[in-house]
């Protein structure tokens, strides 16, 4: 095809909007709305009205404006057809809302939003869908898709979630003073576990997975762009950054396992990790938290020439304040790795099963594999076969039980 | 304004096994707790044992409470605030020692 297509320009304007300002839509829009359904709704038929129009007049200078003026006045209009400007939720409505804006004085309400979808009083999988829909304007059937459950489950999902902020009146507010802390908390909590997803669901859609690392990405940039001054965003940003620049040698060619200490560090994102260890020093100036702790752990991994030349003295220093920090399993087992690597698997072996004497690893199920290892290192290869067996029984996807069972045919054990 | 009745659900056990001491200091934690929310409370009471609850589903009468539970509604506040994050401060702020305690909103018609 030859010469410029309006109604294809126009798609492509359209498409861009979606991807990239579909939550400073729907967040400005909410607040004249005075609910999230009718707020959805109105940024939903203005992207369709979008098309439209701009096929015939143009793609507007400011795109992101123009949706948001068009879906706020069909917000107006809704409250005006059914006789009520008093909205459902007179929280959400500022006193103002009913007049014109101008295009530049449009409030930014991303972070509004962002608390919301991500309050407390919704459960975790809720906060996520919820996130995921109209933060990043997913559908319900690609949320579903990605989470492995079916589209009226998700779909009672984020209906029951909208409810219950209408009619229990969670705040559209950025909570302030000391609530914001933990609050912040929550909120770097369902971005982690979006971009976790992404990378660890056993089954699912590929393409639905990669989608979700690259929305988690987008949504720590975009924190970080509205909380400039948070140390803990600009860490899970690192965190992020730092771990999707390996993904590629996390499995090999057949799609097994490929544990740290044998992934071709050659072909690890050189420029995300860079990007990640910056980031990171500067959130590490400040206190860190959890997160932050996390990426500084994972910087070190990726600057690393091999995992023999790895700083490891330092890696258990920080897992030592990350213990502290974010007291759990996963952290303790962690950190058993590196002692071995610092004072050897005898002294590793003797923490790990302290802990368990201490009732603090019940149920994890990575101990067995994490003991099968450092019995092996130790050369007592019987007692490694059977926690490789008990992991094998305990592993949630085929890449592992692959890696698992290989692992224990490579022991030297007589059957 | 909206309006959350916040349930008091506890094991009765535990007053019905307290000593004089134990009961006057929950009772004065109320004092306390009523104080401090002052206007924001519109109602509340303590409620007699379950033991002494009558459950009526169509005409069956039940010797009992709806639905049996370890830790059971002993009393409720009506209380008044401006959305949710402030009626969980002040509903966090009721004692409740052997158990917790559940915020519902009151439907707004």
């Amino acid at each position: 095809m030859t010469g410029f297509d309006p109604r294809e320009a126009a798609a492509g304007a359209v498409d861009a909007a979606h991807r990239r300002e579909w939550a400073f839509v729907l967040a400005a829009t909410a607040r004249v709305a005075g609910d999230l359904d009718l707020a959805e709704e109105c940024v939903q038929e203005a992207y369709l009205a979008a098309l439209d129009i701009w096929t015939r007049q143009g793609v507007p200078r400011n795109p992101a404006a123009w949706l948001t003026t068009t879906a706020r006045r069909r917000a107006v209009d809704a409250h005006r057809r059914a006789g009520v400007l008093r909205a459902k939720l007179p929280l959400l409505v500022e006193p103002d809302a009913g007049e014109p804006v101008e295009p530049d004085a449009i409030p930014d309400d991303r972070l509004r939003l962002v608390f919301t979808c991500c309050h407390p009083a919704l459960a975790l999988d809720a906060q996520v869908a919820l996130t995921l829909r109209l933060v990043c304007g997913l559908t319900t059937p690609e949320i579903a898709g990605a989470f492995l459950v079916s589209e009226s489950t998700m779909a009672a999902r984020v209906t029951r979630a909208k409810k219950k902020i209408a009619a229990a009146r969670i705040p559209y507010r950025v909570p302030a003073g000391a609530d914001l802390a933990d609050r912040l908390h929550a909120v770097l909590v369902v971005v982690h576990l979006v971009f976790t997803t992404g990378h660890t669901a056993p089954v699912g859609d590929e393409l639905v997975r990669a989608d979700l690392v690259e929305r988690a990405i987008r949504l720590a940039r975009m924190l970080l762009a509205l909380m400039p001054d948070e140390p803990e965003v600009r860490g899970l940003l690192a965190l992020l950054l730092l771990t999707d620049a390996r993904r590629d040698t996390w499995t090999d060619n057949v799609g097994r396992v490929v544990l740290l200490a044998d992934q071709d560090r050659r072909r690890w994102d050189r420029a995300a990790i860079d990007e990640g260890v910056t980031l990171v020093l500067a959130a590490m100036r400040h206190r860190p938290g959890r997160f932050t702790l996390q990426a500084a752990i994972a910087a070190l991994h990726a600057e690393a020439p091999s995992y023999a030349e790895t700083d490891w003295p330092q890696v258990l220093r920080l897992y030592d304040l990350l213990a502290v920090a974010w007291p759990s399993a996963v952290v303790e087992l962690n950190r058993a790795v590196a002692l071995a690597m610092v004072a050897g698997p005898d002294t590793a072996l003797a923490r790990v099963d302290e802990l368990v004497a201490q009732g603090r690893l019940a149920g994890y199920r990575y101990l067995p594999a994490t003991r099968a290892d450092l019995l092996r290192r130790l050369g007592r290869h019987a007692e490694a076969a059977t926690e490789y067996r008990a992991a094998i029984t305990l592993c949630a996807n085929e890449a592992e039980r692959e890696f698992l069972t290989a692992r224990l045919a490579e022991l030297d054990v007589a059957r | 304004m909206a309006k959350y009745l916040v349930l008091l659900y506890e094991d009765e056990a535990g007053y019905a096994n307290a000593t004089p001491e134990l009961r006057q200091e929950v009772l004065e934690a109320h004092g306390r707790f009523q104080q401090q929310a002052g206007a924001a409370i519109l109602g509340g009471a303590a409620l007699e044992p379950v033991s002494t609850a009558t459950s009526i589903r169509g005409d069956v009468l039940t010797d009992g409470p709806f639905v049996e539970t370890k830790e059971n509604i002993g009393g409720y506040y009506l209380i008044e605030a401006e959305d949710l994050d402030q009626a969980i401060k002040i509903a966090g702020m009721v004692p409740a020692r052997f158990g917790g305690v559940e915020v519902r909103p009151v439907w707004n018609m």
